[in-house]
Parts: structure tokens; sequence; C-alpha cells
């Protein structure tokens, strides 16, 4: 047994201020879909719109599974090395599960694919000061209906640039 | 023990008896509680005598949906007694009564004044005894708390366990699209009247637990962007429970009130922590693993949770103070959310398999499972009624619809929807008002 506090204040300072811009970027999108490589316009080089568009802003999960797939880590790649050329940006996490599981267990399972992704982009050079990352468990799903097609959209990490 | 009528003897429990949940009484009326099936047992309530009539139909009617709703009782259809209005002041005509073939029969009156003031007699017409014989007061505000006071009285004289409908449900009520749904803390009474609502639905809130007296509870809120568990009054601010945990959540009481159990996750790994109320925690587990949905025994001792060290979700049990997890879940699939009964007998749970969520559960050494409630919808969250011996969960049936209440007793009998207004999940069962 130990005390809780002092493990976590390294990452408290840069958390808040972010997350209520991660919030409304996550209603916007939240019903929107996927959106990635279908819309028109690539976005000026160095956009959020360019990071959306031409790279990809998430990866998709197996069932239960934290693991990443193929697909995914060369999204990350992809990823990592538009992060690292512009680094003007803060890099926000967010961790998805799909709702054929328990709301506690999927807030959980949300933190680590975050924290799975995160590892994957520290690995690639990006500098871990400048990601932070939270969890929506099955809260809030980008695709709604109720099959397996569905389920798997939702079983996400997106990289919120901010 | 006498058999209560020569037809009606409820015998009510699991199979084998060893869950077996019956109480010795002095009654001479009494419902056997060993095991197998049973039949409900009728039982006769003519509306209560009051000079307002409505209002001693409607304390009567109360009275009736709760006892049905038990599924231990059939109310009679009052239309068909020999009398429709009940009389506190005079010895019952048992022989018109076992005529009708009325065996159990309940007279009550009720006046409102400065209080709402309540007489009941339970009958045996078959030994032409009384039961109980007791009168109750309220607060007019709250006058049909003086219903399931009185509905209580005759449940626990009947079935041999205490009553349970003298109590509230703390829930999440949802509203608006799925994608971006809008949770309320709300507690009503468990038979759905009183909606009171606790929060706005600002930020996104989830899991709330009430507290060992039910005037508290915990719950988990994205108030400040990451999930974090904070702490309330009813009817009080709330303030956050631990400063400095980069999520925590699943919350839950130990039986005394005075800690939280909870998960905090950080960098992946979800631990299980345990804090005062002023915000004090412990680490009580260490690992890569998730380990959450902390539940205390009832005598504080133990805590019950789930974790996926072993590959899966399954069910632990560990002291109080961490360590020594004991795994006690093995069936196939998952299990989830697990909860001791408040008789500290049984643990309820959430489990996947076969594609489908099942309601179960289970002794306290992992024997005697018993599954009560299967769905292919999403089914989680049980919580327990303080006589342990009804559940609550709730049911998502997913695309655009939503949750709502469901209950089902241990014997995995009378499961029932329990309406609200709009969507609700997320129930946390009240101990006795006192």
């Amino acid at each position: 047994m130990r005390s809780l506090t002092p493990i976590f204040t390294v990452l408290r300072a840069v958390a808040l201020v972010v997350l209520v811009v991660a919030v409304a970027a996550c209603a916007r999108n939240g019903a929107g879909g996927v959106g990635v490589g279908n819309t028109p316009g690539g976005g000026a080089p160095g956009s959020q719109q360019e990071f959306l568009v031409s790279v990809g802003d998430r990866v998709f999960f197996e069932t239960d599974s934290s693991s990443l797939t193929p697909t995914a880590m060369a999204t990350l790649d992809k990823q990592a090395a538009w992060l690292n050329k512009y680094n003007q940006y803060r890099i926000m996490l967010e961790g998805h599960a799909d709702e054929r599981g328990t709301r506690e267990y999927n807030i959980a399972l949300g933190a680590r694919r975050a924290a799975v992704v995160v590892n994957y982009l520290v690995s690639r050079g990006v500098n871990q000061g400048r990601l932070t990352s939270k969890s929506f468990g099955k809260e809030r799903p980008v695709a709604i209906c109720n099959d397996i097609s569905c389920w798997s959209q939702n079983r996400r990490a997106v990289t919120v640039v901010q | 023990m006498t058999l209560f009528t020569r037809r009606n003897a409820l015998k009510l429990g699991l199979a084998g008896g060893a869950l077996a949940l019956a109480t010795p009484s002095q009654a001479l009326v009494e419902i056997i509680v060993t095991g197998g099936d049973f039949t409900p047992l009728p039982i006769a309530i003519p509306d209560f005598a009051s000079s307002d009539p409505a209002f001693g139909a409607e304390i009567a009617q109360i009275v009736r949906d709760n006892l049905k709703r038990s599924g231990l009782f059939v109310p009679l259809d009052p239309a068909s007694l020999p009398i429709r209005v009940g009389d506190v002041q005079n010895e019952p005509d048992f022989a018109s009564w076992r005529a009708a073939t009325v065996d159990a029969l309940v007279m009550g009156s009720v006046e409102r004044g400065g209080q709402v003031n309540s007489q009941v007699r339970v009958w045996d017409t078959q030994a032409a005894q009384q039961v109980v014989g007791k009168s109750y007061q309220t607060d007019p505000q709250n006058y049909r708390r003086i219903a399931h006071i009185v509905s209580d009285a005759i449940y626990s004289s009947l079935s041999g366990g205490t009553g349970y409908f003298d109590t509230r449900v703390l829930f999440v009520s949802e509203s608006g699209p799925k994608a971006n749904r809008v949770k309320k803390l709300a507690i009503m009474d468990q038979d759905g009247a009183n909606v009171q609502y606790l929060s706005s639905g600002k930020s996104l809130t989830f899991g709330p637990k009430i507290g060992p007296k039910g005037d508290s509870l915990v719950y988990t809120s994205y108030e400040d962007g990451n999930p974090q568990v904070y702490y309330a009054g009813l009817g009080g601010s709330a303030k956050k429970l631990i400063q400095g945990a980069p999520m925590s959540f699943a919350p839950n009481f130990s039986p005394d009130g005075g800690t939280v159990a909870f998960s905090v996750s950080n960098g992946g790994t979800t631990n299980i922590y345990s804090a005062t109320l002023a915000g004090q925690p412990t680490q009580l587990t260490n690992g890569a693993a998730i380990d959450t949905s902390p539940s205390f025994s009832p005598d504080g001792s133990r805590i019950v949770f789930e974790s996926d060290r072993g590959g899966s979700p399954q069910l632990y049990i560990m002291g109080a103070g961490g360590g020594g997890a004991q795994r006690i879940s093995y069936g196939e699939g998952t299990y989830s959310t697990p909860v001791f009964s408040p008789d500290g007998q049984l643990i309820a749970y959430t489990r996947q398999s076969g594609g489908q969520f099942h309601i179960g559960i289970m002794r306290t050494d992992g024997s005697g499972e018993r599954i009560l409630s299967s769905s292919n919808a999403v089914q989680e969250g049980p919580t327990w009624a303080p006589n342990s011996r009804v559940i609550m969960f709730f049911r998502d049936p997913g695309g655009d619809a939503g949750p709502s209440l469901w209950s089902v007793d241990i014997w995995g009998r009378n499961e029932f929807n329990l309406r609200t207004d709009g969507f609700a999940s997320d129930p946390s069962w009240s101990p006795l008002r006192g």
C-alpha cells in the first residue's frame, strides 16, 4: 500500500486546460461518423484538417483487446511522422470501447487502449510531454446501430491534435 | 411451524435448499421458504377505511401493487371481496371470508391531518387469529410512505423476510441522442413514484451508489474533463473524493459509509483504491491488469471486484485492506460488476457468455451459481433490495433505443420492467428508510 497523490501530480497540469476543448471536439465529431479520408480537400499542410483527412486520427481494436493491429501501427507511424513534423500541437488520446461490455470495465479498457497508443507514439519519437489521455468507455459511441460492423467502429482510440 | 393454509403455503428458495432463506417465526400464519417452486399467496386487501374514501382506496391500491410486484402475493380483486372497505375496529366475520376462500386478510384505516396515521391488521382466517396489528405515522408531504411501511409489515409477517417497499432507488436518467447522451442523477421511490433529479446533466455522469444510511451518494462524473469520483450528501453539494488521479471511477461505499473503494486508471493499468471521505487514499491492488467494480461485504471485512489479471474479466475476493485476492468465478465467458447481498450470503454479477448478457448470483465462494435473467441485449449492474431477495439491473437494447430498469427475484422469477419517464440506468437500491 502506498499513497496515491505523488504518483499523479505530474500528469495533472496539462490535462485540465485542454479537456474542455477535447469534449467539445468529441461532441462535434461524434454523430458524424468516422470521416477519415473521405472528405474532399486535405487541408493546409500542418493543419488539424490535414491530420484528420490525410493522416487519419483513429485506430481500431479487436473485441476486448488493446493490441495494435498492423493497420493500426501503420496509421500510428503516419501520425507520429506528422506530429514530429508539426510539434506545435498538444495531443489528447481518447480511448473508447464498444457497448458489448459493462460500463466500468469499458472505462478501464478505453484507458488501456489510449495508453497503448500513447506508448507507441512515444516509441516513434513523439515527446511524452505533449501527450495526455482519457477514456470514454462506451459512453460516446461514434456509430449507432446494433451489429458487429458498428461495434468495431466504436472500439477505437482517437488522436486529437490541439 | 404451521403451514399457512391447505393450498397456499408458499415454498420459496433455490434448488437443493443450500441458499434457503427460511426464518422460523412465532406467527401462526407464515410462508414457508425452503426451496422449489411456489404459488403466490392470494391475499384480500379491501380499501382502507378513511373519512376520505378516495384516499383510503389509493393507499390500499399502493399496498396491493407493492405486494403484487413482489411476486409472492396475488392481491384479490377488491370488487370480489365480501366487504369493500376495511374495518380495523372489529374482528372479521371469519366464516364469510373462509366461504370466499380468502385465507389472508388485511384490514386497514388511514387518515391525514397534521400527520398521516394508519392502522393495519393482518388476519389468518383459517386460524381466526390476528397475525399483525400495528399503527404507523408519516409526514403528510410523503403520504405514499405509509402504504410502503404497511406493505413491509404485511410482507414481513407472511413471508418470513424483512420487507423492501419503504426504500428508494438512486439511478441515472438518460435523454438525448446516443452519441451525446445526457445523463442526470435521480432518485425515486422503489415503485417509480416521486422522482427527484439531483444533477443538471451538464457533465457526463454514471455509476451512482447510495450510502448505507440512504442519505449520501458517490458517483463518477466528467465534470473535470476526465472521469473522477465525487461524494455528496443527498441534496447537498458534491466534492471530488480524491485529488490528483488521472482517472478515478467505480466508487462504492463501505458498510459504515466512512470509506469508499474505487478504481484509478493510470498509464493503462487500473487498480483499486480506498479512501476516507476526507480523501486520504490507500492502494489495495497492484498490477498491470484492470481491477474494477469493488463491492464491500456487509461486515466490511472483504471486497469483491472484477479483474482481467487471469486474461479475461473474472470475480475475485480480497481483504478490505488489500492483498490475498482469490478468484471465485470459473464459468464460461466473463464476469463483472459483482455486488455483495446485504445479508452477505450471495454475490450478484453480470456475466457475458454465448453472445448474451446474464444477471446471476453465486455464493461468496463462487459455488451455487444461478443465472436469473439472460438477454441478447446488454444488461448489467445488479443492485440488491435490502432484504437480499430482489435484484434490480438495467437493460439496453442498443441502437438508438435506451436503457430501462428491470427487477427479478433471486429465484429467477417475476422479472419485470420498472417504468420510468425516459431512459434509466445504473440503479442503486437504498436500505429501508428509518
